[in-house]
């Protein structure tokens, strides 16, 4: 299951969105302990349609983890997440395609990885096939279509797993740090390639700790620091003036503790 | 004391003549192994996706209890067999003391935990790689269970093969339920003892070197298509 039963009894407000849609996809004090400490401590926030937004902050920020609580991949020790004003549920996780930082690659052809997705999805069996190579073609991995999705390069693997996010036709796609191990080549395609989604309509969240990147990509900036939300702001005016001390020295490098 | 060069001499003429008792006692060994190993997976490899993808209380105790029936003694489970399908038992009715089936039915117990205690830890081990990624998906639990036995079938066929090993070596059960009658329900393991009890060597050994043989093929076959799938990247 993707929801704990804790938040599926707690979701009973929030603003409605579109029916079996994902959008906005909220977190309300979201708190994540580990050891003692709260990984995420009471963090409130919103994604809605329109902007990409590039959620950043230093290593061991929380920013993976408020990426996965949102795709209601981990459960949280207290906090609510909903979709579009309701619990989330599995029957709307291709809604919200989510791509990880090391891909996962299932054992069959390229293609077959994308078709496995749609047929997750209720996609009938008729278009699977059409639909899948549309994906590949549009990630420019189409003559790689029925290679064995784990002799791909790591550029190409990652590219797979984003057309394999995008084939459902999500409204919103979460990235968690896709390019944090490759090379330059590789991560200009990556970003086309969601700056493509974005731009045909697809909300996209994105992960990163490189500031170059978020520079690149980024319509809005939300800076995480020490499991909090530390500041939300325009990119414009986050990189010319930051609000909070800790984005203003991330941005500046200098070392925090 | 019988000559043992005359004897192994003897038993590579009956192999080389493929002797027709010999070659009915080895086509009914592997009809039977070959039965209870494909009935046991489609039992026991569930089991293991099962244990696999699920969290429950008393999951730790099952995992002990089912490791623990790996093995197994042969006689007792041809016993409790035995004593299901005698005239008296419950099963008595369906008159299968005696045959090759209730010798499948002995082997597919001896080989259900096998398959499942393996399979459980090839198919967890997977799963920890697909867990994330599949629910991210909308993978439900019994999809999971599902693509994760597909996805490790390459795996999976070492598991089948140990217990093809178990099944086709055992003679302990199968001699129990299956009496060792001529031409019904004599197998390799079980012609073995008896005429090895009767003094008459070159069947004895000729049953032998067959068994090695078989062993040692199915293990290169499995090991061949093990490789291949790997080359392919789909392992």
């Amino acid at each position: 299951m993707r929801h704990s039963p804790e938040v599926a009894t707690l979701a009973s407000g929030g603003t409605a969105g579109r029916p079996g849609g994902v959008l906005p996809v909220r977190g309300i004090g979201l708190v994540i302990r580990r050891g003692g400490r709260a990984l995420l401590d009471g963090i409130d926030i919103a994604i809605e349609p329109g902007p990409l937004t590039v959620i950043m902050g230093p290593n061991g920020a929380g920013k993976s983890l408020l990426l996965r609580a949102l795709a209601s991949l981990l459960p949280v020790d207290a906090g609510l997440v909903t979709w579009a004003g309701t619990a989330p549920d599995r029957g709307r996780a291709p809604k919200l395609g989510f791509v990880f930082q090391k891909p996962v690659m299932l054992r069959r052809s390229a293609i077959d990885n994308v078709v496995y997705a749609l047929k997750v999805a209720g996609v009938p069996k008729t278009e699977r096939a059409a639909r899948a190579l549309e994906a590949l073609r549009a990630a420019g991995l189409e003559r790689l279509a029925g290679s064995p999705a784990r002799v791909l390069s790591g550029g190409e693997q990652q590219r797979l797993a984003i057309a394999r996010a995008l084939a459902t036709r999500p409204e919103a796609l979460l990235l968690d740090e896709p390019t944090a191990s490759l090379d330059p080549a590789a991560t200009l395609a990556i970003e086309e390639q969601v700056r493509r989604a974005h731009a045909a309509g697809t909300t996209v969240v994105f992960v990163t700790h490189d500031l170059g990147q978020a520079r690149r990509l980024a319509d809005e900036v939300i800076f995480v620091h020490r499991g909090r939300i530390a500041e939300r702001s325009p990119a414009e005016r986050f990189f010319a003036t930051p609000s909070s001390e800790a984005a203003s020295n991330f941005i500046e490098g200098r070392l925090m503790p | 004391m019988q000559d043992f060069g005359a004897a192994f001499g003897e038993a590579f003429r009956l192999v080389a003549a493929l002797d027709r008792d010999l070659v009915e006692i080895v086509a009914l060994s592997l009809q039977v192994s070959v039965s209870a190993v494909l009935a046991a997976a489609v039992i026991g490899l569930p089991i293991g996706a099962l244990l696999a993808v699920t969290r429950f209380p008393g999951r730790s105790a099952a995992l002990v209890l089912l490791n623990a029936l790996m093995g197994l003694p042969p006689v007792v489970v041809g016993l409790l067999v035995y004593l299901a399908l005698s005239r008296a038992g419950p099963l008595g009715p369906l008159g299968l003391l005696y045959t090759p089936a209730a010798m499948v039915i002995a082997q597919m117990i001896l080989v259900i935990p096998i398959v499942a205690a393996i399979g459980r830890q090839t198919i967890e081990d997977l799963r920890d790689e697909y867990d994330e990624q599949l629910r991210a998906l909308g993978v439900g639990p019994v999809g999971m269970m599902a693509t994760l036995l597909w996805d490790a079938r390459f795996s999976l066929l070492t598991t089948l093969l140990a217990g093809f090993g178990r099944a086709i070596a055992e003679v302990g059960a199968v001699i129990i339920v299956g009496g060792n009658i001529d031409h019904v329900t004599r197998v390799m393991t079980t012609a073995i003892a008896l005429e090895t009890s009767k003094g008459d060597l070159a069947l004895a050994l000729g049953l032998g070197l067959i068994l090695l043989f078989l062993a040692v093929s199915v293990n290169a076959a499995v090991m061949a298509i093990r490789r291949t799938a790997r080359h392919a990247a789909f392992a």
